[in-house]
Parts: structure tokens; C-alpha cells; sequence
């Protein structure tokens, strides 16, 4: 049972990058326009004034 | 955590965030764009703008349907007229009413309902393997790590249902928040100290899962009312709220807060007087639609009283101000607005008053599991175990998510069918309404301004501006008041032809302005021809609005009685009433009789829904059981109403009110399944028979059979 020692630090550092990786969309604005993000996916010009 | 971080994400965030925080102070202008609705849209509206010199940059957000655009030089008025050749309608909004965009306390919520999930998962695979059998040290270990995750998650996670108890506790009262807070920290306590003494129960992951339940309730329950609210500013801030003033003989542009008695004000045509004055032009045409109801243009001649609100049809005029701000007679009408509103506020929740029953149950049922295990059993760590399950069990997991979940499926479905319900107790008092009452003015009809500027494309509009500005016939009058402010064509050869009207010769070939028959049209009535197009129409006088019909018929189908109440003249009122098959209407009603006739109504037994936009009307919407004002309303009637309607259609108001008959109905069946499980589960935990383990099933098993019941708000037709 001593492999527990290594996994359960493994896979709670790899579940916290997973948060903040969260933390980092919330923060960054990301769910502020729903609807719009979903909808620039099908936007064909990648120029390069599109952000 | 800035510095010293492990994780990438952590040390970018903040980085992140202060980049979103430069952009945005710096987007210069922001327009409302009411009619874009996909990726097209955005493509098109980006596009042109930033091709445009002058524009630096340009962001369209599709949920709140407005972009910003950063530029140093371009107006308001250059970008507008851009988009409108682009064939995008768009409308300046006042920044300073406007919240920026950004949402903390959501944001907040998110992080807490991150951390929750996080923590949840964790914990439920060490709970998961306790289960199914880990015993000894491998399950006091696991007991140590859950307790090492969960204890700071739940005192981070919860702090938005340890703050709403504490400020109930503090007035002496009882909200749902308290049996919430009481159990997930007793759940975390107990826990803690039964890990600390090798104990074989451990309740961290329902802790957690209670949390985690709760704060996808309250998230949902915050996002639908941002919704309501900034959508509600956006409208507030639509309204312009500058004026022209005359110094010296020259004009400028100030701020309406800025104006005082006695100062001289100039009203372009098709503008909204911002104070009370006298008028000291020799004449002027206004139209007193919103304050009174009235159609008819009334002409004043110079010396008159003119009121703010009152829209100018003709000539540009002045106004020399008597009453200005919180004076005039459009503010004294908001005090009206507030008595009546105080009245509604005494209206209680669904959730209220569900939480007034069942948190002293709650209370009641723990404190009684205690004191009998602790009598007659004598162990009070044993009695102190089976309160903390019975607390856990009872709470509201599926409670706390029964009238969010259905609201925040209802909100959206009406928010698609262009409803913008403004206030959370809107749809179950809606639900509650058997009669019907209509404005007419603005309301079941629309007044000719808006039919043309609809009918007319930007650059049909410019032609028949430059013609209707050449003549001085009362047609060609009307026709120009009818037309939003704007830029007129350059046409040449202008010509007036005596008895039909008037031409002119256009890019477009020859332009007319006049009469029907003089237009080669079947139609009597002034029209527009450019070139070899067909001629259009142009109404001038009001419109019924669309889906007037479709919505008294509605109403009248599902039990409600439709009824007209207007300040217009009984000789435009009949008629319209008899077209639309209403019996009950009454005309030459004054602002203050109408309020007084709802509270009469209300006070006979009646549950009235009032549906008005004028100023005329704002008392009595704020006095209606529930209201409805569409979005071209004045500002003061639109705060007043409960719901705006964003699109020109009235067909959809049946709708309105079958949704919000089946949210009170799923709501209530929500509570009755909530009170279900309940009934079987707590003679479970009050035996003492109840683990985490059934805790854990009991608690998702009913907050998801919860969602999935508000989801059915979807397939209401």
C-alpha cells in the first residue's frame, strides 16, 4: 500500500492544476459572453486583428 | 500566491485580469445593438468598424448585444451611421449608466463553486474506498486527508450562506440559510472530531456535496437576476441625457442635471423636452403621447406651458425653464411610483415561505433526535451523531435548488422570446393575475414614427427628409416629425407640384413625395417612390401593434379578462376596442384614476396584470399585481413594470403567462418531492440507522430528480 504515498499527493497536485486552471477562465473573463464565444468559433478570418 | 505559486495558471491570473481591466477602460464608446444574433453578425460588425479609420479596436459581446469600440476621434453618430449602412440598427448608450461588463460577484460565486467541486470529488474517492471497505490506518489516513481538504473548503465555500444566516440571526429571525449553515458546519465539525478520536463515520462529502448543491443554486439564482439588471440598465441607458442650451446665442451641450430655472433650452425636432418651461418661440407642435395618452399633436403658441416629456413634432423651439430635475412634472409622477411599489414589496416568496415552515421544523426535529438519544440512550457523542444525520438529511439540498432551477429555465426561455423579467417575484404573481388591463397609446398601438422608421430603409429616410424639408405643407410636416433626426439627401431640382406634392432628382433617379394616386400606387395617403421602385406607404397616423389581436384573444382563452384603460379620447378608443373585441374599456382616464381604479380592483378581490408605457401610466403599473410595459416605454414606466418586452410584438404575451403559471407549478412540485424524500428519510436518520453513505445517495438522487423536473419549463408551448 505504499504506492498510496506517491499517487494521493500525484492526483490531488494534478486535480489543483485542473482548478486552476478554472480559476485562471473565471478570472481572465471567459464566461462573461456565453453566447458569443460559442458563435466566433464558425467565424472563418483569422486576420491578424482577430483576437 | 502571486509569487510563489506552483501552478502557471495561479502566477497568470492576475496578469490576465489587469490586462481585461486596461482594455476596458479604455473602450471609448459603447452601442446597443438590439438586433444581432450570430456569428455572422459579429464577423459583419467587427469588420466594418475596424476597417474604419479612426477605429482602433472593436469587440461585439453577443449576450449583452453591444460592442465596444476604442477610438480617439470618430462620435457616436459616425459609427451608428456606419453600421446602419452595414444594415445594423445601433443606438449610443450613456457609459456612465452602465456597469462595465464585469460581474465580481458572480465571479465569486464560480471560484467558491470551483473549489466546492474540487473538494467534493477528492473527498468522495477517499469516502468512495472507505465504503467499500478500507479499514484500520489506510482508513484513518484517508479520514486525515479528507478532513486536511474539506475543513478549509467548507469554511471558504460556505461563507456566502454563513453570511446570509448571520444577518438573519442578528434581526432575531429564520431564514434557510440558517439550517444550511448549521448543518454543513456541525456535518464538518463532528466529522473532524469523530476522525481525531478513530471513529468509523465520517460526513466530509456530504459536507462538501451540500455545498457544492447549494452554490449551484445560488449561482444560477445570481446569474439570472445579473441578467435582469444590467439588460434593465442597458435600457436606462439608451435614454440621452444631454440637452442643448442657449448661451449668448450660441448652443451647447450639457448634461440635463446641469440645467437651472430660468435657463433657455432649444428642442430640435423629434426630441424630448427635458424640463417644465414656458415657450418663448412663437409656436410649437408637441406630441403629449406619454403623458397623457392622447394621439393628437397639441399646438401651443408662445407663452404656453410646455412639460418635460413632451416630444416636439414640428420646428426646432425654445423653452425657457420654470421646473428642472426632481421638479418637473415627469419626477413628481416617480414618488406616485415608489408609494405604489411599497405596497407590492409586502408580497412573500415561494422559497420565503416555504423556508418560514420548514427551517423551525428542521430545527425543531435535530434538537428533538438530541435530547431523546440523549435521555435514552446516555451516549451524547452517539446523540450529537444522529442530530448532526438528521440535519444533513433534512437539509435543503433539493430545496435550496427547487425555485432556482425552475426560475433561472423560465428567465432564459423568456429572455429568448424576448421577455426581460426584471424582478424575482414577477412570474409567480404573474401567475396568480385573472385580469387583463391594456393602455392603449404606445401599448396596443404604435404611434407613426415608429411605423416609418421601421418601413423605411437609412437612405430612404435621408431622401424624404431632404423632400420633406423643401415644403411647408402640414402633410410634408408630419412627414418630416415622423422621421428619426438625421442627415438629409442632397437632391437637386426640388420641386413642389401643387395639390400632389413634392419631387426631386436623386442618385437614385426622380424622388417623390406625395399623394398615393400622384405616385401611380393604389393607395390613398402620402407616399414615398424613388426611381422605378414601387411606391411605399407612409402611416400617419398610430398602428395597432403586432400581435395585439393574437394577445387579447390569447388572454381571453386562458381565463383572463382584457380590458382597455386609456387617456385618449373616447372617439379613438371605441373604435379600437370594438376592432379588437374588448367590451370593458373606458377613455379620458387620468394618471392618478387609474391608480386609484387598480387599487379598487385589488381591493374587489382582483389579481390585475397591467400592461402600459407612458408616464400616464407608471402609478398604475407600480400598483398592478403584476406589469408589463414594452421597451419603447418611458424610462419611469419601464422601472415601474415587472417585465419589458424587448422586441415590437405583443403576440407572446400568453406565453408570459403559461410560463409563468408552470414555473409556480413546478416550483411547488419540486417542494412536494423535496418533502417526499424527506418523509422517508428522516425516520431513517431519527432511528439512527442513517451512514454517509446514504446521506450521499439520498442528497444527489434528489437534487438531480429537482433539476431535471425545472428542465420540463422548456416544452411549455
Amino acid at each position: 500500500m505504499n504506492v498510496l504515498l506517491v499517487l494521493i499527493p500525484v492526483s490531488i497536485v494534478l486535480g489543483g492544476l485542473g482548478l486552476c486552471a478554472f480559476l485562471w477562465t473565471v478570472r481572465s473573463g471567459q464566461y462573461d459572453d456565453a453566447a458569443g464565444t460559442s458563435a466566433r468559433i464558425l467565424l472563418d478570418d483569422d486576420g491578424p486583428d482577430e483576437g | 500566491m502571486t509569487t510563489l505559486s506552483a501552478c502557471p495558471a495561479c502566477a497568470a491570473a492576475p496578469l490576465a485580469e489587469s490586462v481585461v481591466q486596461r482594455e476596458i477602460a479604455t473602450a471609448d464608446v459603447i452601442l446597443s445593438l438590439p438586433t444581432i444574433h450570430c456569428a455572422a453578425c459579429i464577423g459583419t460588425v467587427e469588420r466594418s468598424l475596424r476597417t474604419m479609420p479612426g477605429v482602433e479596436d472593436a469587440r461585439v459581446n453577443l449576450s449583452l448585444k453591444r460592442v465596444s469600440v476604442r477610438t480617439r476621434t470618430l462620435t457616436d453618430a459616425a459609427l451608428v451611421a456606419r453600421l446602419q449602412a452595414a444594415g445594423y440598427e445601433a443606438h449610443p448608450m450613456d457609459s456612465a449608466v452602465l456597469d462595465n461588463g464585469k460581474d465580481p460577484e458572480g465571479q465569486r460565486l464560480l471560484v467558491k463553486l470551483a473549489v466546492a467541486g474540487f473538494a467534493m470529488m477528492n473527498v468522495m474517492l477517499f469516502s468512495v474506498a472507505i465504503w467499500s471497505g478500507a479499514a484500520d490506518s489506510t482508513r484513518d489516513l484517508f479520514h486525515m486527508i479528507s478532513a486536511a481538504i474539506s475543513l478549509p473548503a467548507v469554511l471558504f465555500c460556505g461563507q456566502p450562506f454563513f453570511a446570509s444566516a448571520w444577518s438573519a440571526l442578528r434581526v432575531r429571525r429564520l431564514n434557510m440559510d440558517v439550517p444550511i449553515s448549521l448543518a454543513i458546519l456541525l456535518a464538518a465539525g463532528m466529522s473532524f472530531y469523530e476522525v481525531l478520536n478513530g471513529g468509523l463515520h465520517s460526513y466530509f462529502d456530504a459536507a462538501l456535496s451540500l455545498t457544492f448543491f447549494l452554490l449551484v443554486g445560488r449561482y444560477l439564482d445570481h446569474r439570472s437576476r445579473r441578467t435582469a439588471r444590467s439588460a434593465a440598465r442597458d435600457l436606462a441607458a439608451l435614454e440621452v441625457h444631454s440637452a442643448h442650451k442657449l448661451v449668448q446665442g450660441s448652443t451647447q451641450t450639457v448634461p440635463v442635471s446641469d440645467l437651472r430655472v430660468g435657463d433657455v433650452v432649444m428642442i430640435p425636432t423629434g426630441v424630448r423636452v427635458p424640463v417644465d418651461g414656458t415657450l418663448i418661440s412663437l409656436e410649437a407642435t408637441t406630441d403629449r403621447a406619454f403623458l397623457t395618452g392622447e394621439t393628437a399633436a397639441i399646438r401651443s403658441v408662445m407663452g404656453n406651458p410646455v412639460q418635460a416629456g413632451e416630444i416636439n413634432l414640428g420646428a426646432p423651439f425654445k423653452v425657457q425653464a420654470t421646473a428642472v430635475g426632481a421638479d418637473t412634472t415627469l419626477r413628481r409622477v416617480a414618488a406616485m411610483v415608489e408609494m405604489a411599489e411599497n405596497s407590492r414589496n409586502s408580497y412573500t416568496a415561494l422559497a420565503d415561505r416555504a423556508a418560514a415552515i420548514y427551517a423551525p421544523a428542521v430545527h425543531l426535529l435535530a434538537l428533538l433526535a438530541f435530547l431523546g438519544w440523549a435521555v435514552l440512550g446516555g451516549d451524547l457523542r452517539q446523540a450529537l451523531n444522529v442530530a448532526v444525520a438528521v440535519l444533513i438529511i433534512t437539509c435543503p439540498c433539493a430545496l435550496g435548488l427547487a425555485v432556482p432551477a425552475v426560475s433561472t429555465a423560465a428567465i432564459a426561455r423568456l429572455y429568448a422570446k424576448g421577455f426581460l423579467v426584471k424582478s424575482g417575484t414577477a412570474l409567480e404573481r404573474l401567475a396568480e393575475v385573472d385580469m387583463a388591463l391594456f393602455d392603449k397609446t404606445g401599448t396596443l398601438t404604435v404611434p407613426a414614427s415608429k411605423a416609418v422608421r421601421d418601413l423605411l430603409t437609412p437612405a430612404q429616410q435621408a431622401v424624404a427628409r431632404a423632400l420633406a424639408q423643401s415644403s411647408t405643407h402640414p402633410v410634408s410636416r408630419a412627414v418630416l416629425a415622423a422621421l428619426p433626426a438625421g442627415e438629409a439627401a442632397t437632391l437637386s431640382n426640388v420641386i413642389e407640384v401643387p395639390g400632389r406634392g413634392v419631387q426631386g432628382l436623386g442618385p437614385d433617379g426622380l424622388a417623390q413625395l406625395g399623394d398615393g394616386g400622384w405616385l401611380g400606387a393604389d393607395f390613398d395617403g402620402p407616399g414615398l417612390r424613388i426611381g422605378c421602385a414601387p411606391a411605399i406607404a407612409l402611416p400617419l397616423s398610430e398602428h395597432l401593434r403586432d400581435g395585439a389581436q393574437a394577445a387579447i384573444d390569447g388572454l381571453r382563452d386562458m381565463g383572463l379578462r382584457p380590458g382597455i384603460i386609456s387617456g385618449d379620447r373616447a372617439a379613438v378608443v371605441t373604435p379600437l376596442a370594438d376592432a379588437l373585441g374588448v367590451t370593458d374599456h373606458q377613455a379620458g382616464v387620468t394618471a392618478t384614476a387609474k391608480h386609484d381604479q387598480l387599487q379598487a380592483l385589488a381591493d374587489g378581490g382582483h389579481r390585475v396584470m397591467m400592461v402600459g408605457d407612458g408616464l400616464n401610466d407608471a402609478a398604475a403599473l407600480a400598483a398592478a399585481h403584476a406589469s408589463v410595459a414594452p421597451s419603447s416605454a418611458l424610462d419611469a414606466a419601464r422601472n415601474a413594470a415587472d417585465i419589458v418586452i424587448l422586441n415590437d410584438s405583443l403576440a407572446d404575451l400568453p406565453l408570459l403567462i403559461k410560463v409563468a403559471r408552470a414555473t409556480t407549478r413546478l416550483s411547488k412540485q419540486n417542494f412536494a418531492i423535496a418533502a417526499l424524500y424527506n418523509c422517508i428519510a428522516v425516520p431513517v436518520a431519527l432511528a439512527g440507522l442513517a451512514t454517509p453513505l446514504l446521506a450521499a445517495i439520498a442528497m444527489s438522487v434528489s437534487s438531480l430528480t429537482v433539476l431535471a423536473n425545472a428542465m420540463r419549463i422548456r416544452r411549455v408551448r
